[in-house]
């Protein structure tokens, strides 16, 4: 008998299992990187004449393009969701248990694949956004400050979708709840500052959570002050890391009971 | 590697088994115990709802039971179960396969997963496709594959990284199949079998059980109803019946409680009877001594799912064992 292998060797298993899968699932990961990409366009030309950002950007291209990568780690994480409800629906749960693989590989293969394929998308979105005019002028500490902020956002998103993934009862219906999470970088400053907003919106759109990180990743490509915000950015993608992991463990238990 | 010295490979005692939420629940196995030798094919037959999945979840440390024991391999299935399944393969009703992922993709995953170092997972991989008659297939996606051989790939997958012999638990492997792809599963279980595995395989159909199982146990609702051999189980329900299609309503009152099939809407009762010439003629005289009652009759041979029918409806009665 061979001896069972290690944690590592289990979580490297999955993840090069979700990876395949996700090759496989090439409709989805095209939709999850065109939309942001499409709705990049919509907001610069259809809608960016017409937004007055302040004198701070030379154009809105210049204002909206951290938001729009924000808005692609939301669209790229929601397929975590589907591919962990698919898990659940199938046997293959069953079998994996047997082979005495717990929740945390699986989900952990399924979250390593989505942050892999959100940087694919977050790299495409970023070449676009450089065609069309975007000109960042971050300072090498600011490019991995933005960077890592971008990629704790990323990787909190794609484990809350796991969560949601495990919850869900049909993959449709997991599809369905990760809409929600897409849209909220709109009540924030991604696209439109949030002055414009009317007043009893401001509470929310400046506390919550997109808000922060899309300020400092913003303020950071365009080498403005960002005072704390990428420490309350990152303090945000750890709670919602911690709540996402300790959640989605209880609900493995809960529904392979 | 450790198993039992002995050659019982699954034991199982008073396992019970409740769903649902405190004052609702729900009782989906009252009792069940079984054992099963090495190199030996043991059926769980009954409808569904019966309790064969739950038991094999059980078993298979899927999930506990309320009450009872079990060892699997000579391992408790509660405090040893990292044991349990390392010594087990489990097919369920459900394929368990990464639909587009090949099939020599989806064993190479199981194989590594069950610890094996890259090249030897391939080759295992390899060596379980040619055997399970999916070499051809072995670099399609799965979902192309018909359902015999998702089958095949799934019993594969289940065996990829256990130690031959080994205890295997099939749920319900042929639901679904037709009748050339069950056949080629069950010449695959009694392989198995053959090599000396302990194989607990679940059932809706007797002629299945009668096929491959050297012992059968019939649940019914959560218990036990009668638990034999296939021979002994077919004997315990008498082999043949004999139809009669009575003149009146009357002589079917009179004549319904020694019937063990009812028929009313064509006014025909099924009696037991050894199928001999002398049995019938003696039956017919004793029941219809003005020979006015009876219009016509015909010999049933019972079928299994006859056999299997008697069982099951008499769950409220005393359990038997053969």
């Amino acid at each position: 008998m061979s001896d069972a292998p290690g944690a590592l060797t289990r979580a490297t298993v999955m993840t090069g299992r979700s990876l395949l899968l996700s090759r496989r699932n090439t409709d989805a990961v095209i939709t999850s990187m065109m939309l942001p990409i499409m709705l990049m366009l919509i907001f610069v030309y259809f809608f960016g004449g017409a937004i007055d950002t302040g004198a701070a950007y030379d154009s809105y291209v210049m204002y909206v393009v951290p938001g729009v990568l924000f808005l692609c780690a939301g669209f790229g994480s929601a397929t975590t969701a589907v591919a962990v409800s698919e898990d659940m629906k199938g046997g293959i749960i069953d079998r994996f248990r047997s082979l005495d693989v717990g929740g945390m590989p699986i989900l952990a293969g399924h979250v390593v694949t989505s942050t892999v394929r959100n940087l694919v998308s977050t790299a495409l979105v970023f070449a676009v956004a450089v065609l069309i005019g975007f000109r960042p002028a971050a300072t090498p500490a600011g490019w991995l400050a933005g960077a890592t902020v971008l990629l704790a956002y990323i990787v909190a998103l794609s484990w809350i979708s796991a969560a949601i993934g495990l919850l869900a009862r049909t993959p449709e219906a997991a599809g369905g709840f990760t809409f929600f999470m897409s849209f909220l970088p709109y009540p924030s400053s991604a696209f439109v500052p949030v002055d414009s907003m009317p007043g009893w919106l401001h509470g929310f759109a400046d506390h919550q959570p997109v808000t922060p990180a899309i300020e400092s990743l913003r303020g950071l490509l365009l080498d403005q002050p960002v005072g704390n915000t990428p420490w309350t950015a990152l303090a945000w993608a750890a709670g919602i890391l911690l709540v996402a992991v300790a959640l989605s463990g209880a609900l493995f238990t809960v529904r392979t009971r | 590697m450790s198993t039992a010295m002995n050659d019982v490979m699954i034991e199982a005692e008073g396992l019970t088994k409740s769903y649902g939420r405190p004052g609702a629940r729900v009782r989906v196995l009252d009792g069940v115990g079984l054992r099963v030798a090495r190199a030996g094919v043991h059926a769980l037959l009954g409808p569904n709802g019966a309790g064969k999945t739950t038991t094999v979840r059980i078993l298979a440390t899927l999930t506990t039971a309320d009450s009872g024991t079990a060892l699997v391999a000579g391992h408790d299935v509660v405090t040893d179960r990292r044991r349990v399944r390392r010594a087990i393969s489990l097919t369920g009703e459900f394929a368990a396969l990464d639909e587009t992922l090949t099939g020599e993709e989806n064993l190479r995953m199981m194989a590594r997963l069950s610890g094996l170092p890259r090249a030897r997972a391939r080759e295992r991989a390899e060596e379980l496709l040619v055997r399970f008659g999916l070499g051809d297939a072995a670099r399609r996606q799965a979902r192309t594959y018909s359902g015999g051989m998702r089958r095949r790939l799934d019993l594969a997958a289940g065996l990829v990284g256990s130690p031959e012999p080994g205890v295997f638990f099939l749920d319900e492997p042929t639901t679904g199949l037709d009748p050339r792809s069950r056949r080629e599963l069950w010449q695959v279980v009694r392989d198995l079998a053959g090599r000396g595995a302990a194989v607990l395989l679940t059932t809706q159909y007797l002629d299945e059980a009668d096929q491959l199982a050297d012992r059968v146990t019939v649940l019914d609702q959560g218990g036990i109803v009668a638990e034999g051999t296939p021979d002994s189980l077919k004997s315990r329900v008498s082999g043949h019946r004999l139809d009669l299609v009575l003149s009146t309503r009357e002589a079917y009152l009179r004549l319904a409680a020694r019937a063990v099939h009812h028929s009313p809407e064509t006014r025909t009762l099924g009696i037991p009877t050894d199928g001999t010439a002398a049995h019938a003629r003696a039956l017919l005289d004793e029941i219809d001594p003005h020979r006015t009652d009876v219009d016509r009759f015909s010999l049933h041979t019972a079928t299994l799912d006859d056999v299997f029918l008697a069982l099951t409806t008499a769950a409220t009665e005393a359990p038997a064992h053969v």
